[in-house]
């Protein structure tokens, strides 16, 4: 007997919901092989704003968990894609990644979150100090998160590079509004399903879809997103360093002229942490 | 209850006719389809901060507190063209320190009065709240209804405690909170605004709520309360003000009320001689989205508000 097709309604991750571009616009996304597979929604700077409300809402709450449990939770985000791996992997491949690449690239956005979970108890140890100083305070360091980052996903590497980018933010306390690949948008479709079962607030990470044209200017002069990291040819990063300079927004972009290897040791680590803490050094009187 | 009080209620509403609760939901969830941009919109939020009745209400209020809100009432934001707002609403304990604050300047005083917000008080001790907080300086006395009273029909007594409480006031305006979730029925939002606008002055206020209660002010009962003042208009002559109090937080609500005031009572009633908004939180939303339309850069809430949270 033939049953009609039930084809999903590819939605965006936002604020833990799934939503449609307010403005109601999609784009057609083709697979490898130009056939028509999904309406992908295009969101716009009013998406961009609610998101970042959204990440706002959820932001004291998320830096408030205990360094253990946000551990847990991120580490549960890298159970839920492993429990549907192959179908992440199908999704790369719409970009025409082969089988075994695709494979690759989930199995390591797994290992990096992994990597990230085990190192929110520890990162503070490394990176907070007790300071020598000439006179009777006990002088110490400590980190906080700085608020709420944007996140400009590579074109390439749908999976890795987006979750490369948005795990070191999520690790201390921030929270985060990413714009998935342009051109391969569905893995990041898929990854809202899976934050949607991870026990990770929602709010915390919100993923958009759409032109990443469109939008950029948006990402760099709102006052309300605290640091910028991503992905970005010349011209954007000019343009992205200019919308920033008036929020005073931190800005770390990778340069997209040479290619990125983002299975490399380079790309995770205690440092991509230490580029999204604010540092907090405190004197407190001590008794001669 | 007695028989002849419930009665009383039918009448009332006989009298001033019924209200399509359905009809309400449909005329304002148009309102919020409208699409106001650009120059209308940057007008909007100009003329609401100019209708801000600046609001602290809490057990905890100091001196100190209300100077500073006085303070922001007078410059809504340090370096920015912002009309000041209408006045500034706070306990009658508070009303003297407020005065020292604004000192000469145009912002007017709005005190509670009348045993706010339960006015569960004897009569003789609600007229004198509101005399000593005129006496201390309130340019405006905003009391509360009796609720109690309405309920059990006895509409005489309420009209004749607004009545008393209007001759306390001396110069000072009224307005008068019905209390809407208090009053359960739309019909009876509509009753107990005419039973006051009976009894007010021309540019006297009627008010939906205290915001000390669950259900505040929507833009149903907002309609269903411009809709009678438009009625005893066409009726009387008598223009009578309106101001929605509680529960409005975000510019967007406070262009939404707006556009409802425009679409029904019209241009007479877009300023703050004719309509207000009682909040707290609105104003910092309101300079917000003004800085927002004038650089065009989306701004964080933390840049307008005093609140800790740098998130």
């Amino acid at each position: 007997m033939n049953r009609l097709p039930i084809t999903k309604t590819p939605k965006c991750y936002v604020g833990g919901a799934f939503i449609r571009s307010e403005s109601g616009r999609v784009a057609p996304l083709l697979d490898a092989k130009g056939q028509f597979f999904a309406n992908i929604p295009q969101c716009t700077k009013k998406d961009l704003r609610n998101a970042v409300e959204a990440a706002a809402k959820a932001g004291p709450g998320w830096a408030k968990r205990t360094a253990y449990n946000r551990g847990q939770i991120i580490y549960r985000l890298a159970e839920m894609i492993e429990a549907r791996s192959d179908e992440m992997a199908q999704a790369i491949m719409l970009g025409g990644a082969k089988s075994a690449a695709a494979e690759r690239e989930v199995a390591a956005a797994v290992d990096r979150l992994v990597h990230y979970a085990g190192w929110t108890d520890k990162y503070e140890s490394l990176l907070g100090s007790v300071n020598s100083v000439a006179s009777p305070h006990f002088n110490f360091t400590v980190t906080e998160p700085m608020g709420i980052v944007g996140i400009l996903a590579p074109q390439s590497a749908p999976l890795l590079g987006l979750v490369s980018l948005f795990a070191p933010a999520i690790t201390s306390g921030n929270t985060v509004v990413a714009l998935a690949s342009t051109a391969q948008p569905y893995p990041s479709i898929l990854l809202g399903e899976m934050l949607a079962t991870s026990d990770l607030p929602g709010g915390v990470v919100n993923l958009l879809t759409g032109q990443r044209a469109e939008l950029l200017p948006t990402f760099s002069t709102h006052a309300h997103l605290r640091a910028l990291t991503g992905v970005a040819d010349a011209v954007e990063r000019k343009a992205l360093r200019i919308g920033a300079a008036d929020s005073v927004k931190r800005v770390k972009l990778i340069e997209s002229e040479t290619p990125v290897d983002w299975y490399e040791d380079q790309h995770q680590g205690l440092y991509h942490l230490k580029d999204l803490l604010e540092f907090k050094t405190t004197w407190h009187p001590v008794g001669a | 209850m007695p028989a002849g009080n419930s009665g009383n209620l039918n009448r009332l509403h006989t009298n001033v006719g019924a209200v399509d609760p359905v009809g309400i939901e449909e005329r304002v969830a148009k309102y919020t389809t409208r699409s106001i941009k650009g120059k209308s919109k940057l007008f909007g939020l100009r003329l609401a901060v100019s209708m801000v009745d600046l609001t602290t209400l809490e057990g905890k209020d100091t001196p100190g507190k209300v100077a500073s809100l006085c303070q922001k009432a007078v410059n809504p934001h340090e370096g920015m063209d912002v009309p000041q707002v209408a006045a500034v609403c706070v306990y009658p304990s508070m009303v003297k320190h407020a005065r020292k604050a604004l000192g000469d300047s145009k912002v007017r005083i709005a005190s509670v009065a009348t045993a706010f917000p339960s006015g569960q008080a004897p009569l003789k001790t609600r007229l004198a709240e509101v005399r000593s907080a005129v006496g201390d300086g309130a340019d405006e006395i905003d009391m509360v209804i009796n609720r109690g009273a309405f309920l059990a029909g006895d509409h005489a007594l309420v009209q004749d405690e607004i009545s008393a409480v209007l001759e306390a006031c001396g110069e000072a305006r009224l307005k008068v909170i019905l209390e809407v979730s208090e009053l359960e029925t739309c019909d009876n939002i509509r009753a107990a605004s005419f039973l006051a606008m009976r009894v007010l002055r021309p540019g006297d206020f009627i008010k939906t709520s205290t915001g000390k209660t669950s259900l505040n002010a929507t833009l149903g009962n907002n309609q269903v309360m411009l809709e009678a003042i438009r009625d005893f208009f066409l009726e009387t002559g008598i223009p009578i003000a309106m101001k929605p109090a509680g529960g409005i937080r975000t510019a967007k609500q406070a262009l939404q009320f707006l556009i409802a005031v425009k679409e029904t009572l019209g241009d007479e009633w877009l300023n703050n001689n004719r309509y207000r908004f009682g909040a707290s939180a609105l104003l910092n939303d309101l300079v917000r989205q003004i800085q927002k339309q004038t650089s065009g850069a989306y701004q964080a809430p933390y840049s307008f508000s005093e609140a800790a949270e740098s998130y």
